[in-house]
């Protein structure tokens, strides 16, 4: 053992006006309302838990195939499956606050109105840390409903929320790397009331059965998650926290080890959610947290807050404490 | 008569490494033992194992999930799992691959279980190719209740029938059916069933296979008094419900048809809630 590894590391971090103890979350749609991981773990023992994108009414999602797996990733094409946020404030919200779970609920809607009609519902929710505004899922019926790679319907989208929610709850709006230019996109939420930034959402991709020699997915089109999009996300946080250093980003996009976590807090991640990494191990997020703690008392950071976007410091300024 | 299929989410599930105490190619399967220990107390016939394949540097990032064939308390190494592996794609090509004293990641038990009835009933166990694995289990259940256990096995040729010999210990009963002919009878595994099920008066048909083959079942005993209980078998990511890509469109007892996890409301399901003719599509939603 070094001497750093006996050093400990405060790994508490803050999104917004929101402080969470750890920053490793599980990522929006990779660990339902928690219920099936608790089994596995405490869910207190996480940073927090971010919930499954939900929109204004009950939705079935996509057919199947839903799922294809690809060479360290995978495609999901899940299409918003969920509850409807009635039922998920009445069944998911109180059950996570009895475990003492820390709670980012996502939301995600079709229309500027229904985010704005979620975000109406959340102000009167109590004991959730943040809300995680999903305007990037991939798979929706109409790609060209993709709010984030849209500049315009992306700010719109957030200042209804903003508008709606008030000045309280942290919002973090959830943008995708599908873009030409993603600081473009993420000044412009942050200018219309965002308080820290998901990065990233899945990569739109398509997989081809040889044998049918058509779509393999029932929606045709899915999003790309895992390892294989580690270093777009790397990019993306690396992009986003340059041009606007002060905005907390919550990144994500295939960590599945401390060392993973690590790469992306140095981007410039002030936390971090573990998604497709929990589908292949239910305790990666806790395997993650540990690992972590001991990459950052090894290279002797005292705090998480000291390694976040290290990345961009010039090599003569290394070493700081 | 037959107890409700349990449905409690990853209540006895529990992620270990396994040691593989042996690997034999039986046909065109591996016959997989695994040493679990005490979690063969929780295993139901039905329930399922997730398995982490290709080692810790593989491009695999998904576990692959197996329906657990038997599972053994009395072995000289304490408990014990039986899979049956048919080495397919390259998830099940590495599992077929491992040796004996290799360490297998898994997670067990998982999703729900067959019913198992209270009384001495006669029962018909259906199996698809592949699909027969958790059936053998649950046949010796079913014997040790008192039950009547026959069971129809159906492939598309012999080698894909798992071990004839094996599957007719524990029955009453063993007829095969092949397509090409090659093994028993010529035909589907389904083609006399509605004569079976009158001539034996079948309580309960407990199947596992080919949804197409669930699905055939379904319809042709739709009119009879028989509950039909059937092991699904639909690509899962994660096992444990929270990816949601294995739902199946499933009828609740008001007449609503929602999406659910075949995973953690299945793999057993009744065959009957089902709405086979809905699968790959999306049902209309209800207000």
């Amino acid at each position: 053992m070094t001497l750093h590894n006996s050093i400990p590391v405060d790994l508490s971090t803050t999104l917004g006006n929101a402080w969470f103890p750890s920053p490793i979350f599980t990522a929006s749609g990779c660990a339902s309302s928690g219920k099936e991981l608790a089994q596995f773990f405490p869910l207190k023992d996480i940073g927090a838990v971010v919930t499954k994108s939900v929109m204004t009414k009950p939705r079935h999602g996509r057919p199947t195939p839903r799922m294809a797996e690809t060479p360290s990733g995978m495609l999901n094409s899940i299409g918003l499956q969920g509850p409807g946020i009635d039922a998920f404030l009445t069944n998911d919200v109180p059950w996570l606050l009895e475990q003492k779970a820390r709670v980012i609920v996502s939301i995600a809607g079709e229309t500027i109105e229904e985010y704005s009609t979620l975000a109406r519902k959340l102000r009167s929710t109590p004991g959730i840390s943040a809300v995680e505004v999903n305007i990037s899922c991939p798979n929706v019926e109409n790609r060209g409903m993709v709010f984030a790679s849209n500049l315009d319907h992306s700010r719109r989208v957030i200042d209804g929320v903003r508008k709606t929610i008030g000045g309280e709850l942290p919002i973090i709006a959830k943008l995708t790397p599908d873009v030409t230019d993603i600081t473009e996109i993420a000044t412009g939420v942050v200018d219309a009331g965002a308080d820290a930034l998901a990065l990233i959402n899945t990569v739109l991709g398509m997989v081809i059965n040889i044998d049918t020699m058509r779509p393999h997915l029932g929606g045709k089109t899915g999003g790309l998650s895992g390892p294989a999009i580690r270093p777009v996300a790397v990019r993306a946080i690396y992009q986003v926290h340059a041009a606007l250093p002060k905005v907390p980003i919550l990144g994500m996009g295939g960590v599945s080890s401390g060392r993973d976590a690590l790469e992306l807090i140095l981007a410039g991640a002030s936390g971090v959610s573990v998604g497709t990494a929990s589908f292949g191990d239910p305790t990666a997020v806790i395997s993650i947290q540990n690992e972590l703690r001991a990459l950052l008392a090894a290279r002797g950071f005292a705090t998480l807050s000291q390694a976040v976007g290290f990345a961009h410091r010039e090599l003569s300024l290394g070493g700081e404490k | 008569m037959v107890g409700t299929i349990m449905a409690s989410i990853n209540k006895n599930a529990a992620q270990q490494h396994a040691v593989l105490l042996s690997n034999k190619r039986v046909g065109a399967y591996h016959q997989i033992i695994l040493n679990v220990g005490d979690v063969v107390k929780s295993c139901r016939p039905g329930n399922f194992v997730a398995i982490r394949v290709g080692g810790p540097s593989s491009k695999m990032i998904l576990r692959r999930a197996f329906a657990i064939s038997r599972t053994s308390e009395s072995s000289q190494y304490g408990g014990t799992m039986e899979l049956i592996v048919a080495p397919h794609g390259s998830g099940s090509s590495w599992l077929c691959s491992q040796v004996e004293g290799a360490e297998i990641d898994i997670i067990a038990p998982l999703g729900t279980s067959f019913g198992i009835p209270t009384e001495p009933i006669s029962a018909l166990l259906i199996g698809g190719g592949y699909g027969s694995a958790p059936l053998f289990g649950l046949a010796d259940v079913l014997k040790n209740r008192g039950c009547k256990v026959d069971m129809l096995l159906g492939a598309s040729n012999g080698s894909k029938i798992y071990a004839p010999m094996e599957g007719k210990r524990s029955v009453n009963s063993l007829k095969i059916f092949t397509e090409d002919g090659s093994m028993g009878e010529t035909g589907r595994v389904t083609s006399q069933l509605v004569d079976i099920v009158r001539d034996r008066e079948v309580d309960v048909i407990y199947s596992c296979g080919p949804m197409a083959m669930l699905s055939a079942i379904t319809e042709l005993v739709k009119d009879l008094d028989v509950i039909h209980q059937c092991a699904v078998e639909e690509s899962m990511a994660c096992g444990i419900g929270i990816c949601m890509t294995c739902v199946l469109p499933v009828e609740a007892e008001d007449g609503t048809v929602s999406m659910v996890r075949s995973c953690i409301d299945g793999p057993v399901m009744d065959g009957s809630n089902v709405r086979w003719e809905l699968v790959g599509s999306v049902p209309e939603v209800q207000q």
